[in-house]
């Protein structure tokens, strides 16, 4: 685990060779297309890259008028600004029309960093979860960032995702399966679950590591789709180990934890505990110190899985 | 491939038995957008009845020209062209708005010859600059349209499309003001000032026609000279009136999204026919 990469590095490299075999594929962009990395995609296919401009609600909307003529379009931006500035063109042009657009955006979360709350995006995951046809990804490294590119192009209609800014330790291996709404069960254990994604999965792992050590076997399950959400490894979960916590770097309204609350109260009920940030927005400083101040690390996943288990039954 | 034969007469009658389907159908459903239906009729005829290339037997035919209609709720005279031009049968036209209908309040792709949901407002132009770009990429001499409401245009949205397809030169991409002067709760010049409209167009790089909406020969004229200019997009400033053809209607904001009672219906009828 000592490599870390952005996981935005993956979706830049891996929409380049999907270009050299797919001619649909073209970018959009929001002038942003150094920060998300779809300019690599611009270096190499300069025809089919477009950058609109500092115009957000344009960059959706002509993306879908592409994919009505056949394209596949990435339009690309900073997480806040295309779910929030751009979300009534995701809403309707994307996915009332049902239309074949990957929105694809970095700098997801507090791990962002220095530039503040007005770029940290923590509510990506609520809006657009809700939002029918729409399907959302978080990867947990870059291998994931890949191949989840990969299957969005080969599944058509709407999707998400979301990318880091900040490097993530590659956790899998560029030959690992990855399917779309299909859990990953990174480590065995019985007493609790912890579901993450995104930079939270490395922190649940080593807040595994620590609780191994206190006796506490966990099971980790790298939630990397938010939508659809894979019922099936969460019920399990539910069942095997009694108790769950989730994680992820975004509000705690709306997102994966709401996601897992969601399927364990209409059909398994088990205590559950949230690491999330709670209710706020970002700030300035560095990924680690905004990961202390929100409570987002391995000891964070600590506490909330001994809060759990106090209340297992 | 424009078509030879002008018939205005022609043009005209189909014109006129628009209006009147368009506010039995609104009648009917007892809601639905009959003023800015009613100002854009002609509009749609020059459109179907003479510049586009389409074939109604034949929707999804892939060289078709494209038409957004980013004015959603103006459903009445788009469903109602459809139509009269041969998309679907007539019958349908008794089920608009009715639960269980392919004719959705605001217009709906699953309608045959509708290229794309709208009805929230602002979206249409940069929809149709994408399908020109890609026409672009596919090496396809396709013409998209996009027809806006004057109100519209108050959306920043379409001021972005508006950079957008001047920067790319999208001069495939013709762009119809219904400009009725009238939105939802009034003048626009009272709620927010359009004017001057063309010089907004124009400072934005755009090939602007003015021309009487109303006035078929000065539509088809004005289509005409936008398949002529290359380099930048155009658009066609369309001066026509809110509830055109109904003197009770006509520049009234209160006809914006009302529909007629019978007694209503009946008088605006008589007018019609009577002008007819």
């Amino acid at each position: 685990m000592s490599e870390k990469v952005p996981t935005r590095d993956g979706f830049g490299k891996a929409v380049v060779e999907l270009g050299k075999k797919d001619k649909r594929i073209v970018v959009l962009s929001g002038d942003l297309e150094d920060a998300t990395r779809a300019e690599y995609f611009k270096f190499e296919f300069p025809d089919r890259f477009f950058n609109l401009g500092i115009t957000e609600q344009d960059v959706v909307a002509t993306a879908a008028g592409m994919a009505k003529m056949g394209f596949v379009p990435f339009a690309c931006s900073f997480a806040v600004f295309l779910t929030n500035r751009a979300y009534d063109m995701i809403r309707l042009d994307v996915c009332y029309n049902q239309t074949n657009v990957k929105v694809v955006c970095s700098h997801g979360g507090v791990t962002v960093g220095e530039d503040g709350a007005s770029a940290q995006c923590l509510e990506d995951f609520a809006i657009m979860r809700v939002l029918p046809n729409m399907r959302v990804i978080c990867p947990a490294d870059v291998h994931e960032a890949v191949k989840a590119t990969e299957e969005m192009v080969k599944i058509d209609g709407p999707f998400y995702m979301r990318t880091s800014r900040a490097p993530l330790p590659v956790l899998t291996k560029e030959s690992d399966p990855f399917e779309i709404g299909k859990a990953k069960v990174l480590k065995a254990g019985n007493d609790v679950s912890i579901i993450a994604c995104g930079v939270m999965v490395s922190e649940a792992l080593k807040a595994s590591e620590s609780l191994e050590g206190k006796g506490i076997k966990t099971r980790v399950i790298n939630m990397h789709t938010i939508k659809p959400i894979d019922e099936d490894a969460i019920l399990k979960a539910a069942r095997e180990t009694g108790a769950v916590v989730t994680a992820e770097e975004h509000q705690v309204f709306g997102g994966l934890g709401s996601a897992v609350a969601e399927v364990l109260a209409q059909k398994y009920p088990v205590p559950q505990e949230m690491v999330a940030v709670m209710d706020a927005f970002g700030l300035t400083g560095s990924p680690d110190q905004l990961m202390k101040h929100f409570h987002l690390t391995a000891d964070d996943i600590v506490t909330a899985v001994e809060r759990v288990l106090k209340r297992k039954r | 491939m424009t078509k030879h034969n002008i018939d205005v007469a022609e043009f005209e009658k189909i014109a006129l038995t628009m209006r009147k389907e368009i506010l039995e159908a609104v009648h009917r459903a007892q809601c639905g957008h009959p003023g800015g239906s009613l100002s854009a009729v002609e509009i749609f005829v020059s459109l179907y009845g003479y510049k586009m290339r389409h074939r109604p037997q034949d929707p999804d035919w892939e060289d078709r020209d494209r038409l957004i209609i980013s004015k959603g709720h103006c459903s009445p005279v788009a469903y109602v062209a459809l139509a009269n031009y041969g998309y679907f049968p007539k019958d349908e036209l008794l089920r608009y708005r009715m639960y269980g209908s392919m004719l959705q309040g605001h217009v709906h792709s699953k309608v045959p010859g509708i290229e794309f949901n709208t009805g929230s407002l602002g979206h249409g132009l940069s929809v149709a600059n994408g399908m020109a770009l890609g026409a672009r990429l596919l090496g396809k001499d396709l013409n998209v349209f996009c027809i806006l409401g004057d109100g519209e245009i108050q959306e920043g949205s379409i001021w972005e499309a508006a950079m957008s397809a001047s920067h790319h030169k999208l001069d495939h991409v013709c762009a119809i003001v219904d400009y009725n002067k009238v939105q939802e709760n009034g003048p626009t010049n009272e709620i927010k000032n359009l004017e001057p409209l063309a010089l907004k167009w124009e400072s934005f790089g755009w090939n602007v026609i003015e021309a009487d909406g109303h006035d078929v020969r000065a539509l088809i004229a004005a289509l005409d000279a936008f398949e002529k200019t290359e380099g930048r997009p155009t658009v066609i400033i369309a001066h026509t009136v809110k509830g055109k053809g109904v003197s009770f209607m006509e520049g009234n904001f209160r006809w914006h999204g009302k529909a007629p009672k019978a007694e209503e219906l009946k008088k605006a009828v008589a007018e019609l026919e009577h002008k007819g």
